[in-house]
């Protein structure tokens, strides 16, 4: 599988660097209260929601920017950004034959053809989509099959007006405003994103998948995330993100919250792919985000699975909060830097429950000039008797010129904590790379073959359709890393 | 098929080959003896196309074609096949995903489409009989955690999955248990054909009771210093590198 992959794969850089041409609306550049006010007017907000916004932009003026983690960056200038921008329509969608054809021809591009997911429909295999672009979420698909299991899935802006009980019982319980700069940011200025609540005892019938795209120049994107999995549910969820390729930096800073309820389940997988620059590190996006889950009640289970192979600059820490009794946290990470790409990533799993485990497994795989982090936190609170946390970091580096660093952060305050934590770096072989070339394998399919086989604990974690995007990209990314 | 002349070959400006002289032709075998540290595997690397090894003189044309020109995955496609002394450890890349990748790199090189699943999985199957290759090896990561001999016999099997024209047998038989050499041994029986050939470099004459050569070379400080039949690998076991020694007034 992975080999046909692999095989059909070609030389090529970033893929996805096209601009599509579609008219878009934009707020003016900078940010001040008129420009909050300005978004949720457009997004005919209720009150409560302006407010919160506000608040959160009153604070984030207090805040400074974060500078601990282990990236170097030119400061965003936050008055030089759009912060609101959608894609001109005409008017409200009702079917994909009115949708503009340029939009069409995006989505094909990025291998989601709508049509094609219409067709599938009724084949076992099905991903419901919504797709972001720039500011706001442009399609969702399969809304009307999932409301028939009471399934909630629809952009955050769809949500505030329709679920607004459900906005203002989790927005922000998870991820409140003032958790850190970025996120007080993104509370203030958020355009879109995806919402989605799994109601009890439902397991929902299909992947749901969220594509972020940013299109328009100067435009920095915000969008939000909510996953609500009420008792005895379980959903698996999808985030895929690409960008044309711009000389200067674009900021991408999300909030995703996820809720667990006794015995509910969520299934997290990222495949990250936003511009990373070029060859020589001009451009590129830099993607700032705080993800973070509760598992609230008992028995619940959060599991985040990460391909991270996108940005300029990556600063972004999955974490689960273990509060029930029994819960059980993950992170699966894949993080590739090449050229001059910076990462610091990785989890925290803080466990309060009695008898929590959490899981953390991290592939850091660096090459060029890059600099790869992994920092994680595991903290096991007074209370939480019998936590068991079992965390595996391995480092690969391609190269002598590329960093690898790991930053795990251990806190136990109670005695029946069992925490066990693993760490390997290797290079590439030489070995390894000679014995695939001897059977007839160039370097780039060896360097493909043996980082796959690397990150295989991961990828296995990943939805079927996703692994086998990851795979190719994982291999694209370190294209002429080698020999 | 191969026409080996003059070849000196150093490694970290240290020469190791000096002056090899040799000649295959389709449908022999060729046995390669001599002591540790002679050069055997050096020359088999070098035939490979290890970049770690620097030609300093001389030419290798393999059916007609430079060899020292081409890279090291073209050698593997014009049908050069090298079992690995030390074969190597891959994790995560299973045996099946491994040998699909090379084939079909293969195969592309000479303008073929990829291999249709169906087919691969016969050949798959009719090759790991022909090795007496438990059905687990192949679904487990290349070499990882193999046992010495197993991954010995993992060599044999992909050359018989890749089918070369000139295999190099790099002591494929030390460290196997007698069933095991009486398997492998039958393994490049079954392969030979009057289109290809083998290089199989040994210390023992025990294979060479198996696999049949035509040909004896005995390689001693970076040269071929003896050539001769079959019966001088007896020899050899007879009296040992002594009498070499002295031949060759080293
Ligand atoms: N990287 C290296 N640097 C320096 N010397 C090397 C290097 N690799 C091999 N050599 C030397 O080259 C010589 C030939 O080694 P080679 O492995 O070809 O011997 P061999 O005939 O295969 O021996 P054996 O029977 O033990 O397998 C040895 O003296 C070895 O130490
Ligand atoms: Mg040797």
């Amino acid at each position: 599988m992975a080999n046909e992959l692999l095989a059909e794969q070609i030389s090529k850089e970033y893929e996805y660097g096209f601009v599509t041409d579609i008219e878009s609306e934009n707020a003016p550049k900078g940010l001040n209260e008129d420009i909050i006010r300005f978004i949720s007017k457009k997004k005919n907000e209720p009150q409560w929601m302006l407010d919160y916004r506000l608040k959160a932009y009153r604070y984030w003026l207090t805040l400074e920017e974060p500078h601990w983690a282990h990236v170097t960056y030119p400061k965003p200038d936050f008055q030089n950004i759009i912060y609101y921008s959608v894609p001109k329509q005409k008017k409200q969608l009702n079917s994909l034959d009115e949708v503009d054809p340029e939009l069409l021809k995006t989505y094909e591009k990025l291998g989601i053809s709508m049509e094609e997911q219409k067709r599938l429909s009724g084949v076992e295999s099905r991903i419901a989509v919504d797709f972001v672009m720039d500011s706001v979420s442009v399609k969702t698909t399969f809304k009307e099959t999932l409301a028939e299991k009471g399934i909630i899935f629809c952009s955050f802006g769809e949500a505030v007006q329709e679920h607004p009980e459900l906005i203002k019982k989790y927005m922000g319980s998870v991820v409140p405003y003032a958790d850190n700069f970025y996120a007080a940011l993104n509370s203030a200025v958020f355009t879109d994103g995806s919402f989605c609540y799994i109601p009890k005892g439902v397991r929902c019938p299909m992947e749901l998948s969220t594509y972020f795209r940013i299109n328009s120049a100067g435009t920095g994107q915000f969008e939000r995330t909510l996953i609500v999995a009420d008792e005895d549910s379980y959903v698996s969820y999808l985030e895929g993100c690409t960008a044309p390729m711009r000389d200067e930096n674009q900021l991408h800073a999300a909030v995703v919250e996820i809720v667990a309820h006794k015995n509910g389940e969520v299934k997290y997988s990222t495949v990250q792919n936003w511009y990373p620059g070029d060859k020589n590190g001009k451009g590129g996006i830099f993607n700032f985000v705080t993800k973070r889950g509760i598992c609230l009640e008992d028995n619940s289970k959060i599991s985040w699975t990460q391909v991270e192979t996108g940005s300029a600059v990556t600063w972004k820490y999955p974490s689960v909060i273990l509060k029930g009794d029994n819960s059980v946290g993950e992170f699966y990470s894949v993080a590739v830097t090449n050229n001059y790409q910076q990462a610091d990533t990785g989890t925290k799993m803080m466990h309060l429950g009695k008898n929590t485990r959490s899981t953390i497994i991290s592939k850091g795989i660096s090459a060029g000039f890059s600099n790869n982090s992994y920092r994680g936190l595991v903290r096991i609170s007074k209370g939480a008797t019998n936590a068991r946390n079992f965390s595996q970091c391995d480092s690969l580096l391609m190269g002598d010129k590329c960093g690898a660093h790991t930053y795990p952060y251990i806190e136990i305050k109670d005695k029946s904590g069992i925490v066990e934590h693993e760490a390997t770096t290797s290079k590439i072989g030489e070995d390894q790379l000679f014995y695939c070339k001897s059977r007839g394998i160039d370097n780039e399919k060896a360097i493909g073959l043996i980082v796959n086989g690397y990150c295989k604990e991961v990828l296995n974690k990943l939805p079927m359709e996703f692994a086998v995007e990851a795979q190719k990209l994982l291999a694209v990314s370190l294209e002429g890393s080698v020999g | 098929m191969l026409s080996i002349k003059n070849l000196h070959a150093s490694i970290g400006g240290k020469e190791i080959l000096k002056g090899i002289n040799l000649e295959v032709k389709a449908g022999e075998v060729h046995a390669i003896m001599g002591p540790n540290g002679s050069g055997k595997s050096t020359l088999s690397a070098v035939l490979a196309g290890r970049e770690e090894y620097e030609v300093t003189e001389g030419e290798v044309i393999f059916n007609g074609k430079n060899l020292l020109e081409m890279p090291p995955e073209d050698r593997a496609r014009e049908g050069i096949f090298l079992a690995f002394q030390y074969p190597v450890e891959i994790p995560g890349v299973s045996n099946v995903n491994f040998l699909k990748t090379a084939l079909n790199e293969i195969r592309a090189y000479k303008g073929l489409e990829p291999m249709e699943a169906k087919d691969f999985l016969a050949r798959l199957k009719e090759k790991q009989k022909l090795v007496e290759l438990d059905g687990k090896l192949a679904n487990r990561s290349v070499n990882e955690g193999f046992s010495g001999g197993e991954k010995k016999r993992n060599e044999i099997f992909q050359m018989a999955m890749l089918e070369p024209k000139l295999a190099i047998l790099d002591e494929t038989d030390s460290g196997l248990d007698i069933d095991a050499l009486r398997i492998v041994a039958n393994g490049v029986n079954k392969l030979k054909s009057p289109d290809n050939a083998s290089i199989v470099i040994t210390h023992y004459q025990r294979l060479l009771d198996y696999i049949i050569p035509d040909v004896v070379h005995i390689l001693y400080n970076g040269r071929i210093v003896k050539t001769g039949p079959k019966e001088l690998a007896l020899e050899l076991e007879e009296k040992g590198y002594d009498f070499i020694k002295e031949e060759v007034g080293a």
